[in-house]
């Protein structure tokens, strides 16, 4: 068998309306499910319990900080990557007609890639401090 | 394998009046089926969820040698039933520093992905509420949806143990995300297709289950798919986000009452999911892990094998499916004996994998987030990398075609590049068990722990 023989028909209601659907829906249904709880929960405010719970100790600051730049590298690397994988996908479908040359040019497009994440790696960049 | 509308669908539209194959009704139809659709998600992605969390504390008080919950309900069945009732009434605590629409929004958009997602999975080849033709595509765009629900519920809690739970995971995700997709790329490459239900007919093959990617590709996708699903969706050895001995409880510290309830929701629903698609990618399917064997209502009675030897030799098993259909004088018998037992195989193999993550969790000590990066950054995505060049060439063995000559394979046979795997493999897990066994920690120390 060859994979490409797979073809198949399919009915016309499912897809990308039916998709639509389903998100419209999985986000209404949290809230409707917190909706309820609002109404049905019991509440007895007591003023300690409307603080921020750091096991006990005093809260001292806000938590809106700034963070450290090593989140921020690895964001960097992901958004190159993430994005490389957006064109590999296309590039697995057709990989039958491009042969062994689409094979070749598409691994000259990754080395450059991998180039990158071996100098952020040799730069320190991957170090978790 | 000829793909039709069951007879039961168009029966059921006829005596509804509704014509299916006009445009003008099928918007309609297409709202009525969504909601269906949804509510039937709903109820099965809860109920496997509520079987999950009692199941995960069983298994769990199985490997540490305690009886788990046995106290509400026959062998503690009710438990979860009662933990999420009182959830439901829990009080709702919202300190005064946080961002209010913020806080609210974060469990939502956590949860609404994986709720989708379910509709993704082929239970069978005619329930699959969502087979497009860019399936596995959309379920990545969609599953990294949830990272974001994470970072915001770390951010808008106003407590520094959340914010840093939340900033891991985010730091996690993205950087599991890369290994996953590659080794799903790998199966994409394979199979030619995204389509969900194409790449489990494509693994159904008289090999069984050596036909299946987990072993017909190498076990190195499946390997790396499993490490990297388990970061994704933050279980135990990869739990930093929620790590209990650091970060009370991580990003929902502060959550509590029906919003921290969703986030547990979500949490397994995501593991439910994830093992669905290592089903479906890596284990056939819904196809019968016995080769070649068929039920008497024939799973491969569609099957694009049908005139391989050993399906024919199967041929007789599989009309009697349709002998019943003819004695009970009720169509659709043997439609629905092969749909139940297609539904049977995909949950049994879920479940399996669901066990084995649960296994893990007892098992496997955290790791540390220096531990964690590197190792997703410095070794499973080159390998995934190196894995696909690879599968790329096995591709051009199994299925010469005009660019490639088909020497190799026509010496060798489709068997050869199997028996290649296999050398390979006992060579590579020996050399790497002998590598290991050396100074195994100076090693790995030197190599991931720069």
């Amino acid at each position: 068998m060859h994979p490409m023989a797979l073809s198949q028909t399919h009915f016309h209601l499912t897809g990308f309306p039916l998709l639509f659907v389903l998100l419209i829906g999985g986000m209404a249904l949290p809230f409707l499910l917190m909706g309820i709880a609002q109404i049905v929960q019991f509440k007895s405010p007591t003023a300690l319990k409307y603080t921020t719970y750091e096991s006990g100790m005093p809260t001292f600051g806000d938590a809106h900080i700034q963070f450290d730049v090593k989140f921020y590298l690895y964001a960097l690397l992901f958004i190159l990557f993430d994005i490389e994988t957006a064109f590999l996908f296309p590039w697995a479908i057709t990989f039958d007609s491009l042969g062994v040359r689409g094979l070749v040019i598409m691994y000259l497009f990754v080395d450059i890639l991998l180039l990158g994440v071996i100098y952020a790696w040799r730069k320190g960049a991957l170090r978790w401090q | 394998m000829p793909f039709q509308i069951p007879q039961w669908f168009v029966w059921l539209h006829h005596k509804l009046g509704v014509d299916i194959f006009n445009e003008a009704s099928q918007v309609l139809m297409l709202f009525i089926w969504g909601v269906v659709l949804f509510v039937l998600i709903a109820i099965v992605a809860k109920s496997a969820v509520v079987f999950m969390v009692l199941m995960e504390r069983k298994v769990l008080a199985w490997v540490t040698q305690r009886k788990g919950p046995n106290r509400v309900g026959p062998f503690g069945l009710l438990q979860t039933v009662a933990d999420g009732v009182k959830l439901l009434f829990k009080e709702d605590i919202m300190t005064p520093g946080q961002d209010k629409f913020l806080f609210t929004l974060a469990p939502a958009l956590f949860i609404f992905p994986v709720f989708v997602l379910f509709a993704f999975i082929p239970f069978t080849d005619y329930f699959t509420a969502l087979d497009m033709p860019v399936g596995a595509l959309l379920i990545f765009a969609l599953s990294s949806i949830s990272m974001l629900g994470i970072v915001l519920a770390g951010w808008a809690s106003n407590n520094k143990y959340s914010l840093i739970g939340g900033m891991r995971s985010a730091a996690q995700a993205i950087s599991y995300e890369i290994p996953l997709i590659l080794s799903v790329l790998t199966v994409v490459l394979f199979t030619g297709s995204m389509r969900l239900t194409d790449i489990v007919t494509a693994q159904q093959t008289p090999l069984g289950p050596l036909g299946w990617y987990w072993f017909y590709l190498t076990p190195l996708p499946f390997l790396v798919f499993t490490i990297a699903a388990i970061a994704e969706v933050n279980r135990i050895p990869f739990d930093l986000p929620e790590a209990e001995s650091e970060l009370v409880s991580g990003y929902n510290t502060e959550y509590s009452g029906m919003k921290f309830a969703m986030f547990f929701l979500a949490e397994y629903a995501a593991l439910f999911v994830m093992c669905a698609l290592s089903v479906v990618f890596f284990f056939g399917g819904y196809n019968c892990p016995l080769a070649g064997v068929t039920m008497p209502w024939g799973t491969l009675i569609d099957s694009t094998y049908i005139n391989t030897p050993v399906i024919q030799s199967a041929q007789g098993l599989i009309s009697a499916g349709v002998w019943l259909e003819q004695q009970i004088k009720l169509p659709g018998v043997a439609f629905l004996l092969d749909q139940l037992e297609k539904i049977s195989w995909t949950v049994l193999k879920i479940y399996v994998l669901i066990f084995m993550a649960m296994w893990l969790r007892g098992t496997l000590p955290r790791l540390k987030p220096d531990q964690l990066m590197g190792f997703s950054w410095k070794f499973l995505m080159p390998i995934a990398l190196l894995n696909l060049f690879l599968v790329g060439l096995q591709k051009f063995w199994a299925y010469p075609n005009d660019t490639m000559p088909d020497l190799i394979a026509s010496v060798t046979g489709n068997w050869g590049y199997l028996v290649v795997w296999a050398v390979l493999l006992v060579g590579g897990v020996g050399g790497f068990s002998i590598w290991m066994s050396h100074n195994l920690q100076e090693k790995l120390k030197a190599r991931f722990v720069r």
